[in-house]
Parts: structure tokens; sequence; C-alpha cells
């Protein structure tokens, strides 16, 4: 039924190509079929990928930064940056803490970009690299796997709890099982604003730092260890967190079982079940705004508008290039494309204009918007 | 019988310096704080007004901006500032002067036109250079201690982000068309131990108040003021480049120091370091640095060595372009585009060049005094007295001498490693018994009354005998003070006052985690409640106000190569800025004395610690 529903809108597509007198590209067929009622119009890509075999110091790519017309890619060997066409990588020797650049974040007041690694958390500042460890500075834990930079201060996420750096004054706060709710200390993502501060921490659900009082506060799966969701939209999906997004007041949280948006009032889950995520593994996930946002899974790139969804992937099968698109009945279309991100495993992600980056298992995969 | 007769040299000696230190600290310390009007000028800055008429001199003793009458040397304004102003610029309209004041953190705002201070901002950690943008937006201020630059709104003051720049972050200065903000610093970047130094000139674009470039500057530490032509084609900074891997005790071999510039730019090509020594002498502490119009002149003041430097452009560029490779310690090289020396008075620092070139200004900050000079002669023609105490005391004496380079050739003096009266942050190996062997690291020498005895091996128990026996054998090597000098400078370091301290609020109050750092420091007992013995507890070695109990103990820090494991207790006073740490400066930060180099739990018991409470502890150590 669903192959005869896509054949379908092949064939409109087709038929509007013919009436037009113009070539058949695919892409121009893509563009068409967004126009065709009932196929809700979402974002397209091309995309281009990246690997060793294209200046890439390594394929394993975790995290993905843009900033302006750069674009920095943690690897598993160094911290790679693209700009004028041209991939320059930093590596131990040049500074960097460690070869593995598990997370990124940019400064955006001075343009510094933070890199945590698997050895220690890294400052890049216009070329020069300063490196913080457990050893030779506050930093709680070697292994970073979140860093988010708000105002003079550096939030980190470690495997030893959470961090602050005030870097007017060179102060560490450091944050645990000690002074705050945290029941593991595996601090996986966190994301900073001027409000508030949120740390996905993983088995330990969802905490929150309040910037004005200082207090902490703590977000749990109502089911609690129970791997079944009984109570669906009554809190955190999941206490494994993965990574975590706040923006415009609401926040979006990832986890290994499930993704989970909350608004200060009512919660909303996510499962492959009764939504379009692909998969409830999800590595990471990006807030856009209140009611839209981007997660990546094991199982591929996936776009949720409010409404509807689209995932972008390499067909789990075929390992084609494919898009999908869930409209708001659960109808599934599938459109035509002839790029993909460059593997369904997907780790980090960033956005430059409209195009989007992706960090991938396999190689980084900048997807140029398709007007 | 020998060793008798010695000895009772020694002791004689001894006594006879001793009385002589008796005096001199009589003499300085029977006196009463000296006046407003007694205070030294100290002139340490000089800006010209846009039509050359006025004379702006920043008076680092004084506290004070006075305003000169530029050809007669009188003075029309005398405009009180913050403390200790280190830097000061006009405004891109030139309606406004901005004066950093080092001591209280603050950047003065004066009126051009009334001379009143308009407006007095907070700016960071010892703030030491200010300049405002050509769109007279943002105002960039160099901050010592901070290690940044700090980002203000011009007009409000208010401070909008700080810029990450060189340890020691001092000078600025704007390029001609305001495309680019250059900074230098004057302690070196942080560098794997036992290497060479490096240090940067940072790179700021100020229309986006984004760093752009770092301008590595490899064996180099301690950086000043940087120049660029009008054209925007060449820059020259003033440096410099310390041989500390070597023992200093090889002073006659030229192994102590080099003074240079580090030229850049479209003109050059490339950053080439170019030094300004001769074979036979040398010429301390350059400071100072301005390109005539026509970039045909470089000008260079010599803070160690009372005089100024004329170089020949053209010559200079030539030879860089015949000498691809480096010859950074060619002292040969300067008698290629040398072209003067001129005297001036002592301790010459800031400089500034009239708008035909005809002039240059030259502020002489320890004799309290402008030199002029004739650029077309080369010679000084004018000397402007500042107003200021007219007998010359004990204690501005030996501040001539801490800052006159009085080691064989003029090589330098106890400036080049205490810069500004601090320190230099690099490891020497001092003496002369083996390549890499003793390895010490450079100590801030402020309000050390009380910290006796001195030298990392607790060798020497007074200050005479730190500053004078010592110096003179292994660092000066042909040259000895008199008695009378060496008590003047005893004097004077021993007057050097601590710095305000950042990390602790002005009330004295400590934050929580201060607090419980400070719990930590004093507590007897460990976290498994066994009793610390008085040896391993913090606050029995660091005992007393300024952190020492003056004793000399075996902490588990000495390595193969030094020739004694008794290390002197050191002070602990304004210990978050003099980074790394340990005899030998092998501990990078606080951190690492117990991370890395206390497994034994013989430097305090801290193994049982966990990482917040060692945090603590070295949030209430900076405290202090």
């Amino acid at each position: 039924m669903r192959r005869a529903a896509i054949i379908g809108v092949w064939l409109a597509v087709g038929a509007m190509g013919l009436a037009g007198q113009t070539a058949a590209r695919p892409v121009r067929r893509v563009h068409a079929l967004a126009q065709v009622q009932g196929v809700p119009a979402m974002p397209r890509f091309r995309f281009e990928n990246f690997t060793t075999a294209n200046g890439l110091p390594n394929d394993h790519v975790f995290s993905v930064l843009v900033d302006g017309d750069r674009v920095w890619a943690g690897t598993d060997n160094g911290l790679a940056v693209y700009e004028n066409g041209n991939w320059k990588t930093y590596t131990t020797a040049d500074g960097l803490a460690q070869r593995a650049v598990l997370t990124l974040a940019l400064d955006k007041r001075t343009g510094d970009v933070w890199a945590g690694t698997m050895g220690g958390l890294s400052r890049i500042s216009a070329g020069r690299i300063d490196t913080y460890t457990q050893l030779n500075s506050g930093l709680s834990n070697d292994v970073v796997y979140g860093v988010s930079v708000e105002g003079e201060n550096v939030w980190v996420a470690t495997a030893a709890g959470a961090c602050r750096l005030n870097t007017r004054t060179g102060q560490w706060s450091l944050y645990n099982e000690r002074n705050t709710p945290m029941a593991e200390i595996w601090a996986y993502a966190v994301s900073a604003a001027p409000d508030k501060v949120y740390y996905a921490v993983w088995g330990s659900g969802l905490l929150e730092f309040n910037q004005k009082t200082g207090a902490w506060d703590k977000w749990d799966d109502p089911d609690g260890e129970n791997e079944m969701v009984v109570l669906k939209d009554q809190g955190l999906i999941h206490e494994i967190t993965t990574s975590v997004s706040y923006v415009d007041n609401v926040v979006w949280v990832a986890t290994y079982f499930g993704d989970s948006h909350y608004d200060g009032r009512n919660w909303h889950n996510f499962l492959t079940k009764d939504s379009g995520l692909p998969s409830n593994f999800t590595n990471t996930v990006r807030g856009i705004d209140r009611n839209r946002a981007w997660f990546g899974t094991d199982k591929g790139l996936a776009y949720y508008d409010g409404t509807n969804w689209a995932v972008y992937r390499p067909a789990l099968d075929t390992g084609k290039p494919e898009m999908t698109v869930r409209d708001a009945q659960g109808k599934v279309t599938e459109i035509p494309v002839d790029t993909a991100p460059a593997h369904n495993y997907i780790l980090g992600l960033d956005f430059q204009g409209r195009d989007i980056w992706v960090a991938t298992a396999k190689g980084l995969s900048h997807g140029i918007y398709q007007p | 019988m020998k060793r008798l007769l010695t000895s009772g040299a020694i002791c004689a000696a001894g006594l006879c310096v001793g009385l002589l230190w008796q005096r001199g600290m009589t003499e300085a310390y029977a006196q009463p704080a000296p006046t407003p009007e007694e205070r030294y000028a100290s002139p340490l800055e000089l800006l010209l007004s846009p039509d050359g008429r006025l004379l702006y001199v920043l008076c680092q003793g004084a506290d004070e901006v006075r305003v000169l009458n530029a050809a007669t040397g009188v003075v029309l304004r005398t405009i009180p500032v913050g403390h200790v102003p280190r830097g000061f610029s006009f405004s891109a309209d030139g309606r406004r002067l901005f004066v950093a004041n080092s001591w209280d953190d603050t950047v003065t705002v004066i009126d051009t036109e009334s001379g009143r201070v308009k407006a007095t901002w907070g700016a960071g950690f010892e703030p030491s250079s200010v300049v405002e943008d050509r769109a007279g937006k943002t105002l960039y201020v160099a901050d010592r201690i901070g290690n940044d630059i700090a980002v203000l709104d011009a007009a409000t003051g208010e401070e909008k982000l700080t810029l990450e720049a060189g340890r020691g972050a001092s000078y600025l200065t704007l390029s001609g068309d305001g495309s680019r903000l250059y900074a230098t610093h004057v302690y070196p970047n942080p560098t794997p131990h036992r290497t060479p130094p490096k240090s940067e000139i940072t790179v700021i674009d100020p229309t986006q108040a984004r760093v752009v470039d770092r301008l590595t500057l490899p064996d180099v530490a301690g950086v000043f003021h940087v120049a660029i032509s009008r054209d925007g084609r060449l820059g020259v900074a003033a440096e410099l480049h310390p041989k500390n891997l070597v023992p200093l005790a090889h002073v006659e071999h030229g192994w102590a120091f080099v003074d240079t510039l580090t030229v850049f730019g479209a003109d050059v090509g490339r950053s080439v370091e170019v030094p300004l020594d001769e074979l036979d002498r040398y010429y301390a502490l350059p400071f100072g640095v301005a390109i005539s119009p026509d970039k045909s002149r470089i000008y260079v003041t010599h803070g160690g060595s009372d005089c100024v430097t004329v170089i020949d452009t053209k010559k200079m560029l030539s030879y860089i372009r015949a000498h691809p490779e480096t010859f950074a310690e060619d002292l040969s090289a300067s008698a290629h585009y040398v072209v003067a020396r001129v005297a001036v008075g002592k301790n010459p620092r800031g400089l500034v060049l009239s708008r035909d070139g005809g002039r240059l200004y030259v502020a002489n900050r320890l004799d309290d005094s402008i030199s002029v000079l004739s650029t077309r002669e080369n010679r000084v023609i004018q000397t402007i007295r500042l107003a200021g105490p007219e007998k010359v005391s004990a204690l501005r004496r030996g501040e001539q001498t801490f800052y006159h380079a009085y080691a064989f050739q003029g090589q330098f003096g106890c400036s080049n490693c205490h810069i500004d009266s601090t320190f230099d942050g690099l490891q020497w190996d001092l003496e002369p018994d083996g390549f890499g062997k003793d390895i010490v690291d450079n100590r801030l020498i402020e309000d050390l009354r009380g910290t006796e005895p001195f030298k990392w091996n607790g060798g020497n128990p007074t200050l005479v005998k730190e500053c004078g026996i010592r110096t003179e054998t292994y660092f000066w090597r042909s040259q000895n003070f008199d008695d009378l000098r060496l008590t003047d400078l005893v004097v004077y370091v021993r007057s050097l006052p601590s710095r305000p301290n950042r990390f602790r609020a002005a009330n004295g109050e400590l934050t929580p985690a201060q607090e419980r750092g400070r719990v930590i420091f004093n507590r007897v007992v460990d976290k498994l409640g066994q009793p610390i013995p008085r040896s391993n507890q913090c606050g029995s070695c660091h005992s007393g106000p300024k952190g020492t109990s003056q004793k000399s103990f075996d902490v588990g820090t000495g390595k193969a190569v030094d020739n004694s494991s008794l290390f002197d207790t050191p002070q602990l006073m304004s210990l978050a800025l003099t980074a790394p740490y340990l005899h030998d400066g092998s501990a990078k930060s606080l951190e690492e004395i117990w991370t890395v180099y206390n497994p034994h739990d013989r430097h305090g018991r801290t193994n049982d610690l966990t990482k917040d409470e060692l945090n603590d502890l070295v949030e209430y150590l900076r405290t202090r």
C-alpha cells in the first residue's frame, strides 16, 4: 500500500515535468514533489561528504561546529577545520589535549573554539591552543563529553561530573553527587543559556541549574528504572540521557530510548512507534526553536517541524540515498534523492545558514540546502 | 690558616655591610611617607596632541598626567588619575584621554579640552594599556594580571567581553588605518619545562573585537611596545631574548640575554628577530619603539642602558633579506643597521615623535626628565625637568640601581628578570655547577620583609647577601656594587609592596570555596581521621602572614639534577600570579604541585582529597 502511494506520487511528478517541457532532473523532481498536495514541504539537501579521501584526518567524526565560513570537525584523529576549501588539522603536537575530539563549542563573543577530548579540554584561539586537564587544572575529569559557552563561563560535561570554568577569574567550580542531585556522575552533554544550564547525565536524567539562584533541579523518568514506558508524557522519557538542547525556554532531550521535549509545564516524548523518529537510540539533539528540532540517531538524521518528520540517510537495506517524510497522520512518503549523509550513525550536527553539517561514524556531511 | 683568614674577611665584610645596611634602612624608614609634593613624577609614557603643541606625560610615580607646552616644557595642567598608571592614549576624535591605572584596575577618562576627569571605569585585572578603535565605539584595555584584552563600550565603559591575550598582556598599538590592533605581553606563554620560552603578538580585528592572528615569537620572553608604520606595512616590537637554558654564570660568553626587535609586516614578508646589541656592548631592556613618518628610522629606548638606539630601516631590511636564516644571536649584525646610540636620562621608557618626525621626546622614568632629540642630528637638544623632589633619596637611588644593567658589558640588570620589579615567568640555570643542574624558578620580590632567607636553598640570609655578594659573584661577573649602592638597592627591594590581590574580596571575606580551602589548609586531621604530622600540615611550613616558616624542608620535590632536596619554604603572597611552581618551575599550575609532584604526601597530606577539595584548596591559595 505504501509503495503504491509512492509510485503514484512519482507518476504525478513525472507528468508535471513533462507538461513543463523541462529536463526531468532529480532535483527538479524533488522541488515539484514538495508542492504535491498531502506531502509536507520539508527541507531538502544535497549532501557533500568529506572523508580521509578528501582531507579529513579520520572518518570517525564525533562533533561538528560552524563558525561563519569555517567548519570545525572533531574526529578520532584530531581537530580539523575547513576554510576556503581546504582542511587543516590540529593534533596533540599542536597542543590539542588528545586526538579524539568528542565535542565542540564556540564562544560567539570571542570566536574561541572549545574542544572536549578523551584527554582534556582545549581552547583554540586564533591558532593558539591552551589545554586543561584534571592534573593541571580544576577540570573534574579528562574525558570531556560536552561543552557549552555562556558569557564568561565555560560549562563542561565530563565522565566525573559537571564543571564550570570562569574564564575571567580562572576559577573552576565542580558539580557532582556531593553538591547536586546527580545520582550518577557520567555527564554526557550540556546546554547553557543566560537563565539556565541543562546537563544530560547518563543514568541520571536531566539536571537543571538556575543561573540566578544557583540552585539545581533534577528531572527523572517517572517510570524509574523500568525500561517500559508506562507514563509516556508524564516526564523525561528515560534516565540514560545523551544530549540536551535548550532554546526558546524549551528543553529538548535525547536518550538511548527515545527523546523528550519540555516547555516548562508539559513534557512530550517521541518514540519510533508513534513519531517519525527513525530510532530511539539518539546520540544528539539540536532544538531550532520551541517546536522544531534535529535528531542524530543510529539510524539516520531526523528533522521534526512540530508536526511532520523528515529522515535523511543511506537506506538501511540498500545503502542508497534516502529521504522520507512522515506527516501528522503518520503517512510516510519517500522522496527521491541523489545524496544522503555519509552514514546512518549520526553523532553531531550544526547549521550554516540553511545548510546543515552532520558528523557521522563514517565521514562528515555538508547538507547544502536546496530551495 | 688560609681558611681562617678567609672566614675573618667574610665576617668583617659581613659586619661592614650589615652596618651599612642598618644605616641605609634607618635613613629610608625613618622618613615619613612622602607627601604628594614629594613623590617623584617617574614619567613613563608620552603623547603629543594632534597639533603637536601639547606634550602629555604619564607620571607613574605621582599618579598624574601632566600637560606641557611641547616647545618650552612648561607645565600647563596637572590631572590626577588612578594608582600606578601604566598606559594612556587619545580617543579617535582626540577629545578624550584614556589612562590605564594598573593598581586600582580602572581607566580614567579625561576631557582633553577642560582637563577634567569625566569618568572612571573598571577594566579588568591590572590595566596596562588602553586604545580606542577608529570608530570611537569600543575601548580595548590590556590587562597584565588578567592576561587578556578587555573590550569596553567606549561611551559607557561597560565591559562587553574579554579576549585571550598573551601572559602579562601589557601594550596595545592600533595600526594607522585602524584595521588591526596589536597586543604584546611581558611574561612568556607557558611552554614545556626546560624548553625555550615563547611569546606572541596578538593581532585583533577591532571592527569585530576578535583575535584574528597570533604572531609567534620563538625564544622571546618579555615583549614591550610595538610600533606600526603609518602605511601599515612595517611592525616593530621591542623585546628580550633570554638564554635561560644554559648557566647564567657564562655571562662572559654572552649567555644571558640578547636585546632584540621582532620586525614583521608586508615590508618584511615574515617575522624576523633582529638583535640590537654589539659584540662587546649590550643595550639592555628595549622598551619603547617608534618609526619615523617616512619609515627611514626606527627608534628604541633602552631602560637598562639609558640610551636610544637609532636604526636605518632600509639597511635593516636589506640585511634581513640577505640573511634568510635566523640571526637573533649574531651580535655582529647590528653594526649593519644601527646608526646611532644617543645617551638620554635614567631608565628611558616611552617615546613619541613629532608629527614631522623632526623631534623625538623620551620619558626618562628614573630621573624625572624628558629628553628632546633632534632626529636630524641624533643628539639631545633639550632636557625638560619635571617637578618633583629635589633630593634623590636612598629609595630612588636603589630603584635606579635596580633598573640599570650592571652586568658585564652592560648585559642586564635586576629588572631583566624582575620585570617592573616582579618576576619573569622563567626558570634559570643560575650557577656554574654544570649544564641543567640546580634549575630554579624565578620568584616574585614583593613584600619581602619576613621572608628571609633567600634563594631556593635558603643560602642567603639577608637581602644584602642576596643582592650583593651573590649577585656580584654569579651575575655581574666583573662589576661590584659599592657599599652605599648596595644599601640603596636593598632599601628599594625591601620597599616593594605587595600588589592588591584580585582573587580576594575587598572586605577580606572568603567565598564558600575559598573558606573550604582555608579549612583544608589549616586541618590537622586527614579525612580518614588520622592526625596529620605537624611537619606535613600546610600551615606548618607555610605559616605566618606571608605563608613561610622561613625554614628549609625536603618535601620530596627534589630532582636528580638538584644538589640538595632541601628547599626554602616560599612565601605565598600573590601566588596566583607566579606560575609555574616548585623550586624548578616543573609544576605548570598549582594543581600539579599535588596531582603530579606529591605522590607520597611529603609535600603536605593531600592524597586523601577529592578533586573538589583540591580545587577548594587552590581557590584559597589564590587569595594569599
